[in-house]
């Protein structure tokens, strides 16, 4: 049978394969090489080694891009997932309407980033009309009016992974903790908590990688506003090859040491992942 | 879990919470009836006879965009390439398992790489490359679309095909299936549950992507409904907010109506989508 479905490799593999190549492998490859060169369009490229890699360090926005990403996916990782967790550990109790409250939450995250963005830039530039003020006033607004938008858009999403994750704990190891005159925030951190490992951990990684992503709701909120300031990195990346001509091989430069930095937040957090995660 | 001492107590104060959560879309939906003007300078006050101009920035909106063209569009890449990615890499996934060659090892390992590749970094190239091929077109973005987004989905289907016990595959090939039959006619039926899973976090995706349609689509004849909406910003920073609030309510009914059809489907799909990923 293995060898028959061996000679249908072309039929089962080729369609996918000949779409991979074109939307990923080729243009991930080329990119790696422009990374090197200097060009206006992928045909007329010089190679100049490491010059780009030099000029990301050397454009202080992108430095600043750099910490505004991390500091802004930090905060949302430990708000949304707080918070997330928190709403999914009262879900879980019997109420009247509790899978009602489930969808509420969920909901905005089919919303797509740009029509978020419009949706919070109605409602943050409102709060802050009163003091006359916008959410592009400065690179802090910016900052806090994205964590909100974040945090709406994705409490959601992590509160069903954790619902899951809770409900998959067998009951009666909370009732023989409870028998054995444990507390409730007792049950809580030595019983529930490493119990939900795998949830922590697959939304922890979600949240820091979305983090580090955003983009279309930057675009739509801010656009960096105000001189790039509120801009995070995927956007600085975007405005370096759109914005600015003469500087596409910077932009590419800064594309690989993003993937970089993905790359071994991915690495680190499955790393930690396998250590902590417990066997109920 | 433990039960709560105060049921109703929960129920009161989740009421609050949930309407407080849906108060930025209940927002745009009451600004959207008032005029431009009055959107900025009394965002939180509710329509009334001096504000209220019906269906005006809706009109307005749908002509300024050409909405409902962005709507068919929008459709027309999000279904096919869809369907395309569900079809092409569902066969990919189980052969892969099946086969289990160098080659298919390989084939697996690119994929994996593809997971956490930003778009970023093939942005600039794969909208040249697009171009260059001339597939800037909504059907030629069902192929971009199968090529960006083919790792998750192989993924995510490799995980589920090496949980199908092999019997079943052995005795369609014993009653002389080939290897397309045992696909189309045993597997896929058995896949549905992933089908279904890899379906929804793809259409998520493909209905509110951005970047991508906008880098490579040809814009003359063709937008997506999140370059419309962006379209609405114009050159530094002035909207039409009136317009604006239309788009955006038009914008999120065919999200919500998907909502509330698919809900249980949603919520378990990525819920299976966080195990396996």
């Amino acid at each position: 049978m293995k060898r028959t479905l061996i000679r249908w490799g072309w039929l089962f593999t080729g369609p996918t394969l000949i779409a991979f190549m074109i939307g990923f492998v080729v243009p991930f490859v080329l990119g790696v090489y422009l990374s090197f060169t200097r060009f206006t369009t992928v045909t007329n490229s010089t190679w100049v080694g490491f010059d780009n890699y030099l000029g990301v360090f050397a454009d202080g926005t992108f430095v600043h891009s750099l910490w505004y990403t991390a500091a802004f996916a930090i905060v949302t990782t430990v708000v949304i997932n707080v918070a997330a967790f928190a709403v999914a550990y009262m879900l879980v109790k019997a109420f009247r309407g509790a899978n009602l409250f489930r969808s509420v939450f969920f909901m905005p995250n089919l919303i797509g980033g740009i029509v978020l963005g419009y949706i919070w830039m109605l409602l943050l530039n409102g709060l802050l009309g009163i003091w006359a003020r916008s959410i592009t006033f400065s690179a802090t607004y910016g900052f806090w009016g994205m964590v909100a938008l974040m945090c709406w858009q994705q409490i959601g999403y992590m509160m069903v992974i954790y619902i899951a994750g809770l409900q998959s704990i067998p009951g009666e190891l909370i009732e023989s903790a409870e028998m054995d005159g444990a507390s409730r925030s007792q049950t809580l951190w030595n019983i529930i908590i490493p119990l939900v490992m795998p949830s922590i951990t697959v939304c922890t990684f979600l949240t820091i990688t979305n983090g580090f992503k955003m983009f279309d709701q930057n675009l739509a909120l801010t656009n960096g506003a105000p001189s790039r300031l509120s801009e995070l990195l995927a956007l600085n990346i975007y405005n370096t090859f759109y914005a600015r001509t003469g500087f596409e091989g910077v932009g590419q430069a800064k594309a690989v040491v993003f993937l970089l930095i993905v790359a071994v937040i991915a690495l680190i957090q499955n790393r930690l992942a396998r250590s902590k995660e417990t066997q109920a | 879990m433990n039960k709560p001492k105060h049921p109703l107590l929960w129920t009161i104060v989740f009421t609050i919470v949930s309407i407080a959560y849906m108060y930025p879309i209940v927002l745009v939906i009451i600004n959207s009836f008032k005029g431009k003007v009055f959107i900025s300078s009394e965002p939180f006050s509710l329509p009334d006879a001096e504000t209220f101009v019906g269906w005006e920035n809706y009109t307005r909106g749908v002509a300024l965009t050409d909405f409902f063209s962005s709507f068919g569009w929008s459709l027309v890449i999000t279904l096919g390439s869809a369907a395309l990615i569900l079809l092409c890499t569902s066969m990919t996934a189980w052969w892969i398992v099946r086969a289990d060659t160098r080659y298919a090892k390989t084939l697996y390992t690119t994929f994996l790489l593809n997971l956490v590749v930003p778009f970023q970094m093939v942005m600039f190239t794969l909208s040249w490359l697009t171009d260059f091929l001339g597939l800037g077109n909504p059907f030629g973005l069902w192929i971009i679309y199968l090529g960006f987004g083919a790792g998750l989905a192989v993924f995510i289907f490799t995980g589920f095909v090496k949980s199908i016990p092999l019997e079943i595959e052995e005795a369609a090939t014993i009653d002389g299936c080939g290897p397309v039959r045992t696909f189309f006619q045993v597997v896929l039926p058995i896949m549905k549950p992933a089908v279904i899973t890899v379906g929804i976090l793809e259409v998520m995706w493909l209905w509110n992507d951005y970047l991508l349609p906008y880098l490579t689509l040809d814009l003359k004849h063709y937008k997506t409904i999140p370059i419309a909406v962006q379209y609405l910003k114009g050159g530094y920073g002035s909207i039409d907010m009136g317009a604006m609030m239309g788009i955006l309510v038009l914008a999120m009914i065919p999200v919500i109506v998907f909502y509330l059809v698919s809900q249980r489907h949603i919520i378990s799909g990525v819920v299976a989508g966080a195990v396996k990923g």
